[in-house]
């Protein structure tokens, strides 16, 4: 780790990545370079003009001294102001005693059938905020249930942050709830990176999307509590494993609950309900 | 596509350090992203080359430190780099394991200039 300009993040565990700069100190301009690679030596620090490789920066400035740098080190996760946003979206909804869940999966794995089926058991109290890209289709859906539900429409944005779930909280009314239930926008990639305040992730997947989707979408796959392998009327006309899909979650997150649904015939319907049931009572 | 947002969230976050520091400029951001953090950086770098303009990063240049999976055992109490997506313990097999880097996005430095 280079002491004046502190350039090596974690030294040791970078590898392949060698660059060099030129900055500053107190008028007199240096250049140096490093090796950020295990099996290679680490050069000298202030070896001068060592310009053996592409990256060489032109940074000369005219008078250094108007010009003074300075290296801070920040350290803060990138999606902080999300990240704070989502404790407060925990906080709201703890304090109502209401258990919240994101729901994600590809477009069209059955999100929104498998939540008008947990509506029509009538074991549990919930409201949805629902999030598309376009229209209000899925919460006239909930809506024509009996649930509370609020649309957020994300034109083009492809994934719910914290700051549109708290924006769509202001329009739910959640007293009394049991569950409520953020609908992500279809997409095994960009949501999962989002923490949008709820207290764990369902993930779903449809047997008609294949067996080999956890493994294609590891982060997704990785972020999951629970995954419902959805839509399991159709097994009999698909190569789906449900064997090899679970195994291949299990090794993103061997402690991933799994759950065997058809929304459409009921299959599975009361052990989804009674988890939801067991995880309220927890709550 | 989210490296839009991602790259918006990072302009803020420079934004904020910027004036905390009393910068006008600043011409180098350091971030890690971790490989199993959900983004890809060929795409970050170029969405920060495109977003940047006319903000406090106009000019300043984005380097990416790709962060592997490093996890801790908890029964051999060891840490490995993991080489595949799975999370089993390359010695013991067990899957008792903590996260230690790779699945977070971070800035970690920034060069400022005109304190």
């Amino acid at each position: 780790m280079c002491k004046d300009c502190g350039c090596s993040i974690n030294h040791g565990q970078i590898k392949e990545s060698v660059h060099s700069h030129e900055h500053t100190h107190d008028g007199h301009t240096h250049a140096h370079s490093h090796h950020h690679d295990d099996h290679e030596h680490h050069d000298h620090p202030h070896a001068h003009e060592h310009d053996h490789h592409e990256h060489r920066h032109e940074e000369i400035h005219a008078n250094p001294q108007l010009n003074d740098k300075k290296t801070i080190a920040v350290i803060t996760k990138i999606l902080d102001a999300n990240d704070t946003q989502a404790g407060h979206n925990r906080e709201h909804f703890n304090e109502h005693g209401v258990l919240a869940i994101n729901l994600m999966s590809s477009p069209g794995s059955g999100k929104t059938t498998l939540l008008e089926a947990t509506i029509d058991t009538k074991a549990i109290k919930l409201a949805v905020i629902e999030g598309d890209l376009e229209t209000n289709q899925d919460a006239d859906r909930i809506i024509a249930k009996g649930a509370p539900a609020h649309q957020i429409a994300t034109g083009q944005a492809c994934h719910l942050d914290a700051f549109m779930v708290h924006e769509g909280l202001h329009h739910l009314p959640i007293e009394g709830l049991d569950v409520v239930f953020i609908e992500n926008v279809g997409n095994l990639v960009c949501p999962a990176s989002y923490d949008v305040g709820t207290h764990f992730n369902v993930v779903l997947l449809s047997v008609p999307e294949g067996d080999d989707k956890p493994a294609k979408y590891p982060v997704m796959f990785r972020a999951a509590d629970v995954l419902l392998i959805t839509k399991c009327d159709l097994l009999p006309y698909f190569d789906f494993s449900i064997e090899k899909a679970v195994r291949e979650a299990r090794k993103l997150n061997p402690k991933v609950d799994v759950i065997e649904i058809d929304s459409k015939c009921g299959k599975g319907i009361d052990t989804w309900v009674n988890y939801l049931k067991m995880k309220k009572a927890m709550r | 596509m989210h490296e839009f947002s991602i790259v918006n969230a990072l302009l803020d976050l420079c934004e904020k350090n910027a004036i905390a520091n009393n910068a006008t400029k600043i011409t180098k951001v350091e971030i890690k992203i971790g490989k199993l953090s959900g983004v890809e950086p060929c795409l970050l770098q170029t969405a920060f080359d495109t977003f940047k303009e006319e903000t406090i990063c106009d000019g300043a240049e984005l380097v990416v430190h790709v962060q592997d999976l490093v996890v801790y055992c908890n029964i051999c109490n060891a840490e490995y780099t993991l080489v595949k997506n799975e999370f089993e313990c390359p010695t013991c097999k067990g899957t008792d394991m903590s996260v230690i880097d790779g699945e977070e996005m971070m800035l970690m430095r920034l060069e400022m200039d005109g304190n």
